[in-house]
Parts: C-alpha cells; sequence; structure tokens
C-alpha cells in the first residue's frame, strides 16, 4: 500500500507535466495564428498565379509546343516526390499520418522510380531507415520558412524536371483545415494540370513576350509556390495539432490528478479510521 | 465601390509572402521586360513578364508611390492591372544606405566577369539593386 507521501509525490509530478503541457499548448496557439495569417497572406499570389498559368497554358498550349519540356507528358517512370514534415513531435499523428501517405504512395506507383526531397527531421529519420533514394533533405528549416527557402528546395527538382531526368513531381504534406483537423494533400506539380475551374474568360491578350517563353519563365516560379505553400500549410497545421494533442495531454493529466487525490483522501480516512480504531478498542481493553 | 468607375484602376501587386498593394489607381507605370509601359484606365489587355529590378511608380489620390519590383508578370485588363512580382519592396521601406552598399557590391560582382560568378545572375542582381536605390530615392 503507498502511503500518503507517495500519493502526494505522484499529484506533484502530475501537476508539473500538466504544466508543461500547457505551456506548449499556449505556445502552439500563439504560433498557430502567426503561421495562419502568413498562409492567408501567401493566397493572392498563389490565387494569381494559378488564373495566369491557365491563360498561358491556352495561349501556348497548342501543338506545336508539344515539344517543350515544361508541356511534353511522359510516361511517369522516375518520380520525384517533395514530403515535408516537422522537425519535432508532440502533436499527435501528424506526422505518422504522413509517413502512412508516403507508404501508400509508394504502393500506389509501384512501377515508378521515387526520389525523395525530404523537409523535417520526422521524414528524414523515417526515410533513412529505408531503402530510398533520397536526393536532399532539409531540417530546422520551419520554424519560419521563406520563400528564398522554398525556392532552393524547389530549385534541383525544376532543374531534374527539365533536363528530363524525372516525369512527375509531386508534393506531399499536410493541410490546414481547421484546428481540429488536418487534411493530408498529395499533390500533382508537373507535369501542370490546369483545372477547369481556374478557366479565365477568354481574353484577347496582347503578347508582349512569346506565351511560350513566358509559360516557361512561369512553371519554376509554379514549383517555388507550391512547396511554399506546402511548407506555410505544414507549419500551421503542425502547430495546430500539437495545440490538439497538447490540450488532450492537459485534460488527461488534470483526469490523472483527480483519480490520484481521490485515492489519497481514501488512504488518509482509512489510516484515521483504522487509528480511531485502535484507540477505542485499546480503551475498552483496558477497562 | 469604385470599381467600376471607368476614371480608376484596380491595381495588385502581390508578392510571394503578401500581397503589397490593393488601390484604386489612376495611372501606373509598369516596369516591363522590354520596357517601361504607362497604364492608364481602359488599357488593352496584354500580358508581359517583367524587368528582372524595375521600379514601379503609381499614383493613388493625387499621391505618387514607388515601388522597386525584382521581377515577374504583370497582367493588365481594362480596368485592372494585376503584377505577380518575384520580389517587392516599397521605395518607403527601404533603407538607402543598405540599398546603395547592395548596388555597390552588386556592380563589383557583375564587373568580375570570366570567373565562376553566374554573369546572367551578376546583371540581374545589379538590376534588382539599381531599382532598389531609385525607389528609395
Amino acid at each position: 500500500m503507498p502511503s500518503l507521501i507517495d500519493f502526494r509525490r505522484r499529484i506533484r509530478s502530475v501537476k508539473n507535466t500538466q504544466q508543461i503541457t500547457k505551456a506548449m499548448k499556449m505556445v502552439s496557439a500563439a504560433k498557430l495564428r502567426r503561421a495562419q495569417e502568413r498562409v492567408i497572406a501567401a493566397r493572392p499570389y498563389a490565387q494569381t498565379m494559378r488564373e495566369m498559368l491557365a491563360n498561358l497554358t491556352a495561349a501556348a498550349g497548342s501543338a506545336e509546343n508539344a515539344e517543350s519540356p515544361w508541356l511534353s507528358r511522359r510516361e511517369p517512370k522516375r518520380i520525384d516526390l517533395i514530403m515535408i514534415s516537422s522537425d519535432t513531435g508532440l502533436a499527435g499523428a501528424f506526422n505518422s499520418n504522413l509517413l502512412k501517405a508516403a507508404v501508400k504512395f509508394y504502393d500506389d506507383h509501384k512501377g515508378a522510380e521515387i526520389f525523395l526531397t525530404l523537409v523535417g527531421r520526422k521524414g528524414r529519420d523515417f526515410f533513412r531507415k529505408r531503402p530510398s533514394n533520397i536526393l536532399a533533405d532539409y531540417i530546422n528549416i520551419l520554424n519560419r520558412p521563406t520563400y528564398a527557402e522554398a525556392a532552393g528546395i524547389a530549385k534541383e527538382v525544376i532543374r531534374r524536371y527539365r533536363d528530363g531526368e524525372t516525369d512527375a513531381v509531386y508534393v506531399l504534406n499536410n493541410e490546414f483545415k481547421s484546428v481540429m483537423t488536418q487534411k493530408l494533400s498529395v499533390l500533382q506539380v508537373l507535369p501542370l494540370e490546369v483545372e477547369g475551374s481556374a478557366t479565365p474568360v477568354a481574353q484577347d491578350y496582347i503578347y508582349e513576350q512569346e506565351p511560350l517563353a513566358m509559360l516557361e519563365q512561369l512553371i519554376p516560379r509554379y514549383v517555388e509556390v507550391a512547396v511554399f505553400r506546402a511548407m506555410l500549410e505544414t507549419v500551421a497545421s503542425y502547430q495546430a495539432a500539437r495545440m490538439t494533442a497538447m490540450d488532450t495531454a492537459s485534460s488527461n493529466a488534470k483526469d490523472v490528478i483527480e483519480a490520484l487525490t481521490l485515492h489519497m483522501n481514501r488512504v488518509r480516512q482509512a489510516a484515521i479510521t483504522k487509528e480511531i480504531i485502535e484507540v477505542v478498542s485499546g480503551a475498552a481493553a483496558a477497562e | 465601390m469604385s470599381a467600376l468607375n471607368p476614371e480608376l484602376l484596380h491595381l495588385q501587386v502581390v508578392g510571394p509572402e503578401r500581397m503589397l498593394v490593393d488601390e484604386q489607381v489612376s495611372e501606373v507605370q509598369i516596369p516591363a521586360r522590354d520596357g517601361y509601359i504607362g497604364v492608364l484606365p481602359g488599357h488593352a489587355p496584354l500580358l508581359s513578364a517583367l524587368k528582372p529590378g524595375g521600379v514601379l511608380t503609381y499614383v493613388a489620390g493625387g499621391q505618387t508611390k514607388k515601388l522597386a519590383v525584382y521581377g515577374g508578370f504583370v497582367e493588365v485588363l481594362a480596368t485592372s492591372a494585376r503584377v505577380l512580382a518575384d520580389g517587392a519592396e516599397f521605395g518607403a521601406e527601404i533603407k538607402k544606405d543598405a540599398a546603395q552598399a547592395r548596388l555597390a557590391a552588386a556592380a563589383k560582382a557583375a564587373e568580375q566577369i570570366s570567373q565562376d560568378t553566374d554573369q546572367q545572375a551578376a546583371q540581374d542582381e545589379l538590376l534588382r539593386a539599381q531599382a532598389a536605390v531609385e525607389a528609395a530615392s
């Protein structure tokens, strides 16, 4: 039977843990707000770019340009996958869901050779232990991702695609849906798929440069933007997942403290009752 | 609002990390690749790449503002102009000293030919630095 002092110690220890998880939750909440603002601030650029891309593809997408490395479609034998995980854990199933999706990606593309570009320590650690082709890994850059960093990550992949060393480029990451939920997103960046909804009102543009030339300039930027956006989304959803996980941990700690306190009081009462019985029966014996 | 006002042009300048300008303007000068384009409301639809470094000037509410724009694209429609900038800074936010230093460094880098420096990149950087200095002044 643990004594009272043991209970007190355990309760104190759980309380300490609870304070830490509560603090972590607050920190994540603050970081989440900032991350969300950045996601929103980056949206108009991506939107404008998609619309211009749709325009230019419509203008340049004629048969004579099909030879361009950017527009030609090759059978996807070699695929570049850019996967963005987080550097640290304590965020529930955030990274394990992502890694599961990565494994599924391998299953879905069995015939192809997959080359990885990994952002975030968790993803790197996972794939380092497995047979895989890792082109590059980037760790400790997700604290405050900048566009320049995203461009640096995308650079090699863009070059590989242009030179025909890879046939398709995908980005895999967690996307921010709400504080409670993250959505996994697997986006095919290249070859370019211009979604039907973005089809612009037919405009009779004056093209200052050849549409194809502009498109060839715009597509690499598009890849950079996709990586940048994925990084921002990852940061936001990671902080959200962490906040939720820490909230759960705090309330679990509260439950444990309640259970322990109840138990401790029982033990205390039992000790008191026992003493009273001893006193009473001692007195009765002395009579 | 005045979205349909034929006297004004809806100018948007978006950078990768944020939107810099979202205003009704009466006139804008855009540093397109093949030279500056002056755009007034009612301009013919146009798509163009931008100079790797140039100064965008616009007039809103009688005030003239300058932006250093570091490459990108522009789309002009009759009532709107959208600039998709690879990077951009407000002239008023650029530190003059830093911009001057950047220009000096860029000029130096551009002079050292032959070596392992990428000539195109050096020239672009020079243009960007010039744009920053010009916009700051």
